[in-house]
């Protein structure tokens, strides 16, 4: 079938503003989005900018705005999309990050504020030549937020970080949720400096765009209200107040 | 303006994180990538990484050691092989206490599943030795090491592209590298240079590998005039999904899944009576395409692009669910088919070079009798050779932690008593020539090239070869490297112009073409997954040897090394 792509160019450095330039492509229904891009690249222009890698929806190098949704262009069929034979398929980057060109964006802050949730094992001095006993509950309990792929499609997704850019975002909370619920870390304590502040986990109004859009269907708006819970019970625990902070905007 | 550190690792998977890790305790070091952080490939491997814990089953590394070499038909440098079985054990706990969220068994250890090839007993029966998190053991081991670099401190170069290797004499001095967010080449000086840029499975139609897999560290290393090893052993996976290739992991066999053909037969039982569907990748792969090729592929035309059954819908939901959730999610996004309820159509796919870099068991590059100094590298760009001809599945995630860990101790030690390198004046001006050449004028689109490069290997240098379809792939690949030379790029731009990355990309998979397609018409046997309809048996006395080859003015040149056979003797190859 036919369809057309009509993709949000801009070059920082030479274009005033956006600007859409449509391609036709012949694909196959059951291709991916990301085909259609590559044939452009490949064989009609080379200029138009895009990140791929992996191409089956684990490496999380090409989430963009595809009919105005946030999604993973290898993840999401030609089909998904359209309906018929001569259907416009629109691309655009991610909100919420600079334009680098066309559909790239600076990631730099995202991962700014995903490396300040300490995404790392916080353990106490653990076993060294043998593993940590874990029971496959305790494993199940933060299984979801392992399936994270840093893709970013929450952050662009987010409706707070439209009012408020300082708000740690949802991935980076996940990245941290990741740990809080692993039997093995120290939890909650270690990461309070970032979680428990007033663009921490408290600014989440619950708007569910984040798991909405989330192409590993992780349920991310679940794990930031579990992590909230995590914090309060932490508090309570030492007889502090559970008020939650103001909002940091 | 020159970069300078005591080590630099160009890639940032599974090696190149090991070894940075490593490297960084002693050594200034940075990490030259060309993906973001958690992009690499180590992220898509799914079913495993084998060591013989013994959790599950009893075990021990020296069955894992003795699978290794019979799996990779003999072609395993036996001594390598015992490290890596041996220090598989220690390297599982330790990514397991760095936070690695392997799956549990009830008792709360490490849970292990069965894998192809893995045996008890030299081969008694399959073995419990696969350690996985559910199917996404990769993303976990890559995601891990990420955690500990950034905690670590860690320097990263995301999106720098390798471009050139400098050498004074045999010695390393540096790299020359293109960044992509600016278009400018640099150069950076460094004591030890370490490659772990991956595979490059990009060379063939139906891959599982990504776009970003194009081999750009050995064809860098071989342009500075080193030879590569074993090139012809390409393994074909061969459960990839039907015309996409995206990996199906063997794991879904080592759960109790079954290949069917169109009869509805397991067909496994003519080729490999023990191990069934669990044995070694390369008669899996032949099993399927002789199937195909007698007509009982599913569509029966007897044509290369057609496919058998996997059937795991008699595992339940609960299984697939909950050990294949990744497998269940793609089935259902590129196929529309839920593996509880039906089965997945599948072919093989070109998945993982045993051959590349030439290294000893510290990493090190070596060529015959040169040692390079300073020189490493790891992962599957390396060939230490622990897969000789065939790899087993889950031994590529055991290589790149234990030989990334080795590498980047020995870089650790090896930049104390190194001197300064001596790099030269006029380093990086050749690429910059080679840049502005490729965008002086309007030339030719790269697709074509890559098109029918892909498929040139995909039919004549694949699961099964002969003298006449290899002649002739290697005649494409010559007229290819010829067309190459009209593409341009159209972008003229220097900011994130990834065109120039994209063509320089394929210039490094038709070199790797060339010497795959080459070292493989010259070698007149059968041998793991390289399999001759025109010579259909092994031949230990004139090809139990390494291949090492290289492209010097258009030509590639063949030299060979033997194997290092000190433990056991080869014998025929049975399952």
């Amino acid at each position: 079938m036919k369809v057309t792509l009509a993709v949000q160019r801009y070059n920082p450095e030479t274009d005033a503003q956006p600007y859409e330039q449509r391609f036709e492509v012949t694909v196959e229904p059951t291709d991916r989005v990301l085909d259609a891009l590559m044939e452009v690249y490949r064989n009609q222009d080379g200029s138009l900018s895009f990140r791929k890698s992996c191409a089956h929806g684990v490496c999380g190098s090409d989430a963009m705005l595809i009919n105005a949704n946030e999604k993973l262009a290898c993840k999401t069929l030609v089909q998904d999309v359209t309906e018929n034979d001569g259907d416009v398929i629109t691309l655009a980057p991610l909100r919420h990050m600079p334009v680098q060109r066309d559909l790239m964006v600076d990631q730099s802050e995202f991962f700014t504020k995903f490396r300040s949730a300490k995404p790392f094992l916080i353990a106490e001095s653990g076993p060294s030549e043998r593993e940590f006993i874990q029971s496959p509950e305790e494993r199940r309990l933060f299984d979801d937020a392992t399936k994270c792929i840093n893709c970013s499609a929450c952050y662009s997704a987010c409706p707070v970080l439209d009012k408020n850019p300082e708000f740690l975002g949802p991935a980076a909370i996940v990245a941290a949720a990741r740990f809080v619920f692993d039997s093995r870390d120290k939890g909650v304590e270690a990461r309070l400096d970032m979680l428990d502040t007033p663009n921490g986990v408290w600014p989440c109004e619950n708007h569910f765009e984040c798991t909405r859009v989330c192409p590993r269907d992780i349920k991310i708006t679940k794990l930031i209200n579990l992590t909230k819970r995590e914090i309060k019970r932490y508090r309570e625990a030492r007889g502090q107040s559970t008020a939650e902070p103001q909002d940091g905007n | 303006m020159i970069h300078e550190f005591d080590a630099v690792i160009v890639g940032a998977g599974g090696a190149g994180l090991y070894a940075a890790l490593e490297a960084s305790k002693t050594a200034k070091t940075a990490v030259v990538s060309k993906l973001y952080p958690t992009r690499s490939h180590t992220g898509a491997a799914q079913g495993g990484i084998g060591a013989a814990l013994g959790n599950v089953d009893e075990d021990n590394p020296e069955w894992h050691a003795f699978d290794t070499i019979k799996g990779g038909d003999y072609l395993v440098d036996q001594q390598a092989a015992k490290i890596l079985a041996e220090e598989a054990v220690q390297a599982v706990y330790d990514l397991e206490n760095r936070g690695l969220p392997f799956s549990r068994t009830p008792e709360g250890r490490i849970d292990q599943r069965r894998f192809g090839g893995h045996t008890r007993n030299f081969g008694e029966a399959p073995v419990h030795r696969s350690c996985y998190a559910a199917d996404r053991t990769g993303n976990m081991i890559l995601q891990t090491l990420y955690q500990q670099c950034i905690k670590n401190q860690v320097h990263f170069f995301d999106e720098f592209q390798v471009l050139e290797l400098l050498l004074d004499g045999t010695r390393v001095a540096g790299l020359v590298v293109f960044e992509l967010a600016t278009g400018e080449v640099k150069v950076f000086k460094a004591k030890a240079v370490l490659f772990a840029t991956g595979g490059f499975g990009r060379m063939y139609r139906i891959t599982s590998n990504a776009h970003a897999n194009t081999g750009d560290g050995p064809a860098v290393v071989m342009r500075a005039g080193i030879p590569l090893e074993d090139m012809e052993f390409f393994q074909f996976h061969p459960t990839g999904i039907k015309d996409m290739g995206i990996l199906i992991t063997e794991g879904v066999r080592g759960e109790g899944g079954i290949l069917l053909n169109r009869d509805g037969e397991r067909f496994m039982e003519h080729y490999a009576p023990t191990l069934l569907d669990l044995a070694p990748r390369d008669m899996v792969s032949r099993a399927i395409m002789t199937e195909i090729q007698e007509g009982r592929g599913m569509r029966g035309d007897r044509r290369i692009d057609d496919y058998v059954m996997l059937d795991a819908s008699h595992l339940g939901r609960e299984v697939v669910e909950r050990k294949i959730p990744d497998i269940a999610d793609f089935c259902k996004t590129y196929l529309a088919v839920d593996p509880a309820e039906k089965p997945m159509p599948v072919q093989p796919t070109a998945h993982y070079a045993m051959g590349g870099i030439p290294t000893d068991v510290d990493g090190r590059v070596t060529a015959a009798e040169t040692v390079y100094e300073g020189l490493y590298a790891a992962g599957e760009c390396a060939c230490v050779s622990v897969h000789g001809a065939n790899r087993l599945g889950t031994n590529s995630l055991v290589d790149l932690v234990v030989f990334g860990r080795r590498a980047g101790r020995h870089i650790a030690e090896y930049v104390t008593g190194a001197r300064q390198p001596r790099v030269p004046s006029d380093a990086g001006e050749q690429m910059r020539s080679r840049i502005a050449e490729l965008k002086r004028q309007d030339g030719a689109h790269p697709g074509p090239v890559y098109d029918r490069m892909q498929s040139t290997m995909m039919e004549n240098v694949g699961v099964y070869r002969d003298h006449d379809r290899m002649t002739r792939g290697l005649a494409d690949i010559r007229g290819l490297r010829e067309t190459f030379k009209e593409v341009r790029v159209q972008d003229k731009q220097s900011r994130f112009n990834t065109e120039v990355l994209g063509i320089l990309e394929l210039e490094n998979l038709l070199d790797l073409s060339l010497i795959t397609a080459a070292s493989a018409l010259n070698r007149t046997e059968s041998r793991g997954a390289h399999s001759r309809v025109d010579y259909t048996e092994r031949d230990d006395d004139r090809w139990l040897k390494h291949t090492l080859a290289r492209i010097e003015d258009g030509e590639v040149h063949i030299a060979y090394k033997p194997v290092d056979t000190s433990i056991w003797e080869p014998k025929p190859r049975t399952y």
